[in-house]
């Protein structure tokens, strides 16, 4: 019997809005508790939401890049539930009119493509935090109450972790992308739930759906699947069903523990919500949104294959974010070699930038001054080891490259003569490694080499180095 | 009897105190001697705030003795309904629930009236939560009814329109969720206005049902509603329904004529229900309007009989969700003993809210639970959209729909306990104009057996104008001058 695994993911994603979602109170993350609060974020009696509107746009560009359908009207609702860090008793999210609805993302390449659904995207307010201390005191922290987010819901149409992975990731590029959420899972900006079960191949038996949460890593997703689907294919050959349930992983045991069953689910008691006027978007304002749309990941990496010709590993690693990949491409509007590029962002500027901690807008100099440098190099003005030199004077801020090449006397020596001179002489010094070259010993002329270099104070043009030493050493 | 100070209306305090005739303290001074005397028997504050009145009133003063520029209202003594939040000032809500809670922050229409330099007196009574017809409802006091003390002064602004009509304040605001500014404003003889939703922000309005609440003015006469009501409206983006428009000044407009004006007169609004005393009434008043040259029609409004049931399960519904705040954790009361968080929020609520809130609470929680959500809420929502419709029809005829405000005029304080299906009938005439956030005002035209009888004009949307005009117009041309004797 073949038993095929069913996987819907229902994800949260805080927008990186600088303001909350029904006031203007900072949404900066990690500040201290409480400080950025007011009284609508707490709930006060006699305050009032008003709908920040960046919230819509953001949102409206997610449905967007997903392939959406775009609501002209929607509203807000009420969600009821009691919980000490739900400031209203209710929370104010979307119920029945969703933004965006009936979208998809793509994931696995050539044939194997695969369109995953997006059911809906709507938006919604965070609750506060509870922390609970050890001596059983628990503090509430209200700075997350009403950060704005964004609710995904998929289709389950997925059916492997690895799948799952694969999608969260190409998901979490786009939304990164598109300059909506810093999708950062550390710090709960990307929070994902998964709703998985297992059926046999006629769709005639299945397990009832478990719900995993707490799922804090893309590690832990891919682990808790794996785990859940071997559970729900025992289960089901064992014919042992369970009920439906919500079971959330735990990463040291490296198992996942019933938390409750799903069928005392609360009756959220939805309904509109009076203070918060329709939604009512125009043709005009989303072509507005949809003109701020970059040029997504998927098809960006298709566009370098063919135009860059790059393999696919450097592809990979140079659109792993917007930034990164706008510096590639305008530094290959001065520049003609992907390739011999792609090198340098991948092992220079990247380790550079890791080791500063920087960001790389925060970058001193230009794409132009590094296609310069690059330049420099292939005329052979510099050499490689030289060009590295020049790089990290170019990032400390020092100037344009040929301008620090030249006040720092590291021009190439092109003068034949000049280098026949200082040759003769490294080799009038070193009459032993001569003898060893001539008796056969090749190691002695990469010494040879060495020393040519070190006299010349490493801007001799290396190839002409290997050139004249060679024909000394013959005469 | 010599004519006292606080016995006169805004508008004439407002021109004496411009010429220089007489001073905001003298002003002040004269309305809190009559608060002394009066407020052991009427009970119409919660909490009266002396410091904040003679600390503005002494500014005004100075102000005006050096040839500065003063408000709209400089000078005029005010009083605000107990559910609308003042900074540092305790906003109770006449509840338990809210008994210790002292706002960080101002409604945006408190705000308005101290930038028009309104003198603060203080917060006034309310039913609690401001649910209740009769102000019985409070958790701390019953406030009586000026002119027979052993009446309900209505409600739930109770307090608020008995203080006006005590002379313990020039005007109050309220608010009105099915009639509660009208209703107590009938109650007592004096003017009430429910502006059209949006026109006035909530911002600060401790909600009770958000998508009927209005915040309006309570006054001596129609002429101080105009000046309260310019100092009160306007865009505010702290409150999402807020409309933004064109501000109007309503002083201007409001002494011309009605002559050809439409009014229709909806025969459900006169129905068996209606006492013998106001019905004569309203056909006199109808004769006034006739008199002056206005055309008055009977029309229908055929939906009006569903509008207390649809505000009973729209108003209960909304109520379940705005109170739901109410946990204990941050502000207000909380429950001495529990054992965990859920005990503590259980506990709070039961022992913080009054039966009529909970009442209400369980009602609305049972009309959104399950399939009641389509039965009766969804079902609610669709007869509203009707019932403004009805609205929208006769407006394309008419410029005003004249109606009673109340079935009775005052009732004994206590009566309404016994009755609540009589005491629903209370708010019969004035829900339908809260579920189409139209305009609607109350003005007295007439007395029964000494107690005063109000009379409802519903106006277009942002016709407050029209409104304003007419009513006046009948304040004119009538004299109902006398004052309650306390």
């Amino acid at each position: 019997m073949s038993i095929r695994t069913i996987i819907g993911l229902e994800i949260h994603v805080e927008l990186s809005t600088k303001s909350k979602i029904f006031c203007s109170c900072s949404t900066d993350f990690g500040s201290t508790a409480n400080s950025q609060c007011c009284p609508i974020c707490i709930g006060m009696p006699g305050s009032l939401p008003t709908l920040n509107k960046k919230v819509v746009d953001y949102a409206v560009k997610a449905g967007l890049a997903l392939n959406c359908n775009i609501a002209r009207e929607s509203n807000m609702d009420r969600k009821n539930y009691f919980y000490p860090d739900l400031v209203k008793g209710y929370q104010i999210t979307q119920y029945d009119q969703p933004l965006c609805k009936n979208g998809f993302l793509e994931i696995g390449q050539g044939k194997n493509i695969k369109k995953i659904g997006i059911k809906r995207i709507h938006i919604e307010e965070d609750t506060g935090k509870s922390l609970h201390t050890n001596q059983d005191v628990t503090l509430l922290d209200y700075n997350r109450s009403g950060v704005p987010l964004i609710e995904i819901v998929t289709e389950p149409d997925l059916s492997s972790a690895e799948e799952t992975k694969e999608f969260l990731e190409s998901l979490r590029d786009i939304l990164k992308y598109i300059g909506i959420s810093d999708v950062k899972m550390e710090e709960g900006s990307l929070r994902c739930d998964v709703n998985i079960n297992v059926a046999n191949e006629n769709g005639k038996s299945f397990s009832n759906i478990t719900e995993l949460k707490n799922l804090n890593s893309f590690k832990s997703v891919v682990k808790a699947i794996e785990f859940e689907e071997n559970r729900h294919r025992l289960l089901l050959q064992e014919d042992k069903n369970t009920s439906k349930e919500t079971r959330r992983w735990d990463d040291i045991a490296n198992i996942t523990i019933s938390m409750r069953s799903k069928e005392t689910e609360y009756d959220y008691r939805y309904f509109l919500e009076p203070d918060i006027m329709n939604i009512a978007l125009s043709e005009d304002e989303i072509n507005k949104i949809k003109e701020t749309l970059p040029e997504l990941p998927r098809d960006k990496r298709e566009r370098w294959a063919t135009i860059f010709k790059l393999p696919e590993y450097d592809i990979n690693i140079l659109t792993s974010f917007l930034e990164l990949a706008n510096f590639f491409e305008e530094t290959m509007a001065y520049y003609n070699s992907p390739k011999k590029l792609s090198n340098w962002i991948m092992t220079e500027l990247l380790r550079r930038l890791k080791e500063e901690e920087m960001d790389i807008n925060q970058l001193i100099f230009t794409p132009k001054d590094l296609a310069e440098l690059l330049d420099l190099i292939d005329k052979g003005v510099i050499n490689n080891s030289i060009g590295k030199k020049v790089f990290m004077e170019m990032f400390n801020g020092e100037g344009k490259p040929k301008i620090i090449a030249e006040k720092n006397g590291w021009i190439q020596i092109e003068d034949i003569k000049v280098i026949d001179e200082v040759l003769r002489g490294i080799l009038r010094e070193n009459p032993h490694s001569v003898n060893d070259y001539r008796n056969g010993k090749d190691r002695a002329f990469g010494y040879l080499v060495g020393q040519s270099m070190k006299a010349l104070k490493g801007k001799g043009n290396p190839q002409l180095i290997n050139k004249v030493l060679k024909k000394l050493l013959e005469e | 009897m010599k004519l006292e100070l606080y016995n006169l209306s805004m508008y004439e305090i407002k021109k004496k105190i411009e010429k220089k005739e007489i001073k905001a303290v003298e002003v002040l001074e004269s309305t809190l001697k009559r608060i002394e005397s009066v407020e052991d028997k009427v009970q119409s504050y919660l909490t009266l705030t002396k410091d904040i009145a003679f600390c503005k009133a002494n500014e005004i003063d100075k102000r005006i003795a050096n040839n500065e520029a003063i408000g709209e209202l400089g000078g005029i003594p005010m009083a605000i309904k107990d559910n609308i939040c003042t900074e540092e000032i305790l906003t109770t809500c006449a509840s338990k629930m809210l008994h210790n809670f002292v706002p960080p922050y101002s409604a945006t229409v408190y705000e308005k009236l101290l930038m028009e330099d309104g003198v603060m007196l203080g917060k006034t009574n309310m039913d609690e939560f401001a649910m209740g017809s009769s102000t019985e409802s409070s958790f701390h006091k019953k406030t009586r009814n000026p002119w027979d003390i052993s009446k309900v002064p209505g409600g739930s602004s109770g307090g608020s329109a008995s203080a006006v009509a005590a002379g313990e304040a020039f005007f109050a605001l309220g608010s009105d969720t099915g009639g509660s500014i009208r209703q107590p404003a009938a109650f007592c003889g004096v003017v009430g206005l429910k502006p059209t939703y949006g026109l006035v922000s909530r911002y600060g309005l401790v909600a009770m049902a958000n998508s009927l609440d209005h915040i309006g003015p309570i006054t001596k006469d129609v002429t101080d509603c105009a000046l309260v009501l310019n100092a009160i409206i306007g865009y505010d983006s702290k409150d999402g329904t807020s409309i933004k428009r064109d501000k109007i000044d309503y002083l201007k407009t409001l002494n011309g004529e009605i002559k050809g004006l439409r009014i229709a007169i909806p025969r459900e609004y006169f129905d068996e229900n209606l006492s013998e005393p106001v019905r004569k009434a309203l056909i006199e008043a109808i004769q006034v309007f006739e008199n002056l040259g206005a055309v008055c029609e009977e029309v229908s409004l055929p939906n009006t009989k569903y509008a207390m049931a649809v505000y009973y399960i729209i108003s209960q519904t909304e109520v379940s969700l705005a109170l739901a705040r109410f946990d204990g954790i941050r502000y207000g009361h909380r429950a001495l003993n529990y054992r965990n968080i859920e005990e503590l929020v259980k506990y709070t609520r039961s022992e913080g809210f009054g039966p009529e809130v909970k009442t209400r609470i369980v009602l609305g929680t049972h009309w959104l639970s399950g399939d009641n959500y389509k039965e009766y809420y969804q079902k609610a929502n669709e007869v509203r959209k009707l019932i403004r419709l009805d609205f929208n029809n006769i407006f394309s005829n008419y410029d005003v729909v004249l109606t009673p405000t109340s079935a009775t005029a005052a009732f004994e304080l206590g009566s309404s306990q016994e009755k609540s299906l009589a005491r629903q009938k209370i708010d019969k005439y004035t829900v339908a104009a809260n579920l189409a956030g139209i305009p609607a005002i109350s003005i007295p035209c007439g007395f029964d057996k000494g107690l005063p009888i109000g009379m409802q004009l519903m106006g277009k949307n942002f016709d407050e104008e029209t409104l304003l005009r007419v009513a006046r117009a009948f304040e004119r041309n009538t004299s109902l001058d006398h004052k309650p004797s306390l």
